[in-house]
């Protein structure tokens, strides 16, 4: 058991960490400030080949693994974790389900591009009235001919708008439940295919959140991912991947958030000492520390054993809650550690803070994960 | 065209910590980091080589086994060959025994590839450990061959190069026809990231390692011994306290100020 960091990986996290430093620390307050999704810093990131770190060369990829991957959109995390769900949302839950589950020819042809970083990708499955109740999907997709004709929208799509290549989920027979949804690859521009309202989030301002909608949509039928009825299964398994990139994410958060927490009880003086000698800041801090520590291992645990082929469901799902509950933890003891100045804008605990809410909640709430981890339990 | 890029692996100068016995800087645990103007002259050489078909990039270093890690960036980052200079013989050279020895290991290289110059060798102006900037200037001359300094800007047509040497007042436009050696300033471009792909490509490349003997050098005049300058002391000089600026609209406001100062300090 190699706990130790390969010299690839070192320099697979050292790319991700200039990127960050350089061209996303500087802009981050104003761009979170704004709202702003910013095409071409994504596009910079991308052509740097972070999407496709763990997919094979012939399909664009580095044939690197998938913690290298999962090491990056942590490293991105730390300073914009808005730009690392992009990221994850393009790999882990648009890539990934082509790679798994894609025709060579729908490999070819949508794999490479989202790997290469020339396009982006999407994955949809949320609707208004299908959260966690993901088999209650209204959207619905009949075959005319060479097409699937869709109608209906999803919600909370991470990448709308910007993404070319969105992985859906629709109902193809309403009478077999969750055996009746399908899986599709819809490209943008594609007739009947528009986008709804922006959300306007409480955090991760610079990733982009939009509605899709389908007015007979018609999408061809060498579309369909997998089988027919197979959607669940794929999306299920497609978010039991996407949870470690989230896990990373939260991880990121946790650890910036810290960062600054550390450097700032060592300058803020109070009655004439810094604040970190007291011991109450002090062991906050400790616990951040350990919290993340745990987190860190329980998300890199996951992400080896689906490097390895290895069931890693629940391996994920506890790190994806963890990690996510720490991060919640972590930057509100950051925020009370800044005190006043943590719940102004102007620092940067405060946006943590907003930023760590939603891996909460996002890719399977932590109600779900519990619901993965206990059933693995006692079944 | 054939361009040479000479790359060093520094210690990152914010963790950087000295030998109080031989007054040298101590690698060991300290995160090392590619020269960043050795990265700005790479850039430099990338540019070029993407606006001349055909173009090839070496890049050489000298130094511990370590810094393959800096020549598999470079070579991650687009460069074509990487070649290190590696030998305990050369350890501890002052920058004229180490620009004597990489001038030789450049003729390696260059035998070696089977080519009878460097069109353009780039170089950042300095190295952020040693700060002498010599070593670049020091290769130049002995491959006797013209060197412009401080470029801030190079402009390649064929065999004609300009650069905007950078100085306190602004830049001298020079212009050379034939084989160049440039340093490279900050203000010369922004080094691009290395790629995943490019570091997998890296990670899986040989590169040469050249021992002493294997550059045929004249050991009197290499490593710590050869050198005809030693590091005496590396200190902290003490801060010195900050200056007063008297900056109030009326200068008599600023006078009567200076002169209540000086009196007070018994200066007047």
């Amino acid at each position: 058991m190699d706990f130790n960091m390969t010299e690839d990986q070192k320099a697979f996290v050292q790319i991700a960490k200039d990127f960050a430093a350089k061209k996303l620390a500087p802009t981050i307050e104003e761009r979170d400030m704004n709202g702003t999704f910013d095409r071409a810093l994504i596009d910079e990131m991308l052509s740097l080949g972070l999407a496709g770190t763990y997919f094979p060369e012939e399909y664009g990829g580095a044939g690197a693994d998938v913690l290298s991957y999962i090491m990056t959109v942590e490293e991105i995390s730390k300073v914009d974790p808005g730009v690392g769900i992009t990221l994850s949302g393009q790999v882990s839950l648009a890539a990934n389900p082509i790679w798994q589950f894609g025709t060579d020819a729908q490999k070819e042809k949508y794999l490479k591009p989202l790997a290469e970083g020339t396009k982006m990708g999407a994955f949809a499955l949320t609707e208004p009235n299908a959260g966690t109740d993901a088999a209650q999907q209204m959207s619905v997709a009949v075959k005319e001919g060479d097409f699937y004709v869709v109608n209906g929208s999803k919600m909370f799509i991470t990448n709308a708008g910007e993404a070319d290549i969105y992985i859906i989920f629709v109902m193809t027979d309403k009478s077999k439940g969750t055996k009746g949804i399908s899986g599709f690859i819809l490209e943008k521009g594609t007739p009947g295919f528009t986008f709804g309202k922006t959300e306007h989030k409480m955090g991760i301002h610079t990733s982009i959140t939009k509605e899709l909608i389908f007015q007979d949509c018609k999408i061809p039928a060498e579309n369909l991912l997998g089988k027919e009825g197979k959607g669940f299964s794929i999306a299920m398994q497609t978010l039991d991947g996407g949870r470690i990139g989230v896990a990373a994410q939260a991880l990121g958060i946790a650890e910036g958030a810290l960062a600054h927490a550390i450097e700032y009880s060592k300058q803020r003086v109070q009655f004439g000492k810094p604040i970190c000698t007291k011991q109450a800041i002090a062991f906050m801090l400790a616990d951040m520390a350990t919290e993340i520590e745990a987190s860190r291992w329980l998300v890199y645990d996951a992400a080896m054993a689906k490097q390895e082929g290895k069931p890693f469901s629940v391996k994920a799902a506890m790190a994806k809650m963890f990690a996510s509950d720490s991060a919640m933890d972590v930057t509100v003891k950051a925020v009370q550690i800044y005190g006043g100045y943590g719940y102004s804008e102007e620092y940067p605990v405060a946006r943590a803070m907003r930023d760590a809410k939603i891996t909460q909640i996002y890719e399977g709430t932590n109600e779900v994960q519990r619901m993965v981890t206990s059933g693995a339990l006692l079944h | 065209m054939e361009i040479l890029v000479c790359v060093k692996q520094v210690p990152d100068t914010a963790e950087v910590k000295i030998d109080p016995v031989k007054h040298t800087v101590i690698r060991a645990g300290v995160p090392n980091i590619f020269n960043p103007f050795d990265k700005n002259a790479l850039e430099a050489a990338l540019q070029i080589k993407e606006a001349n078909a055909g173009t090839k990039v070496t890049l050489l270093s000298m130094g511990p086994e370590q810094a393959k890690e800096v020549l598999r960036e470079g070579l991650a980052m687009g460069a074509d060959d990487a070649y290190l200079l590696s030998d305990r013989k050369v350890g501890g050279s002052d920058t004229l025994a180490t620009g004597y020895c990489l001038s030789m290991a450049v003729k390696k290289v260059m035998a070696d590839k089977g080519i009878e110059h460097f069109d353009i060798i780039l170089c950042g102006k300095q190295a952020i450990d040693g700060d002498t900037a010599q070593v670049g200037p020091q290769i130049a001359s002995e491959l006797g061959i013209p060197q412009l300094t401080y470029a801030a800007k190079i402009e390649v047509d064929g065999t004609k190069v300009t650069v905007h040497q950078q100085n306190e007042e602004g830049y001298i436009v020079s212009e050379v026809d034939g084989p160049v050696l440039i340093t490279a300033v900050k203000e010369l471009n922004e080094p691009r990231f290395p790629t995943i792909r490019g570091t997998m490509k890296a990670k899986r490349r040989e590169i040469p390692v050249y021992s002493a003997a294997d550059i045929g050098v004249d050991e009197s005049k290499i490593g710590l011994d050869g050198s005809p300058t030693r590091v005496r002391k590396i200190l902290t000089p003490p801060q010195r306290t900050q200056g007063l600026i008297l900056k109030e609209e009326d200068p008599a406001v600023n006078v009567a100020t200076l002169m209540e100062k000086l009196t007070a300090q018994k200066l007047i």
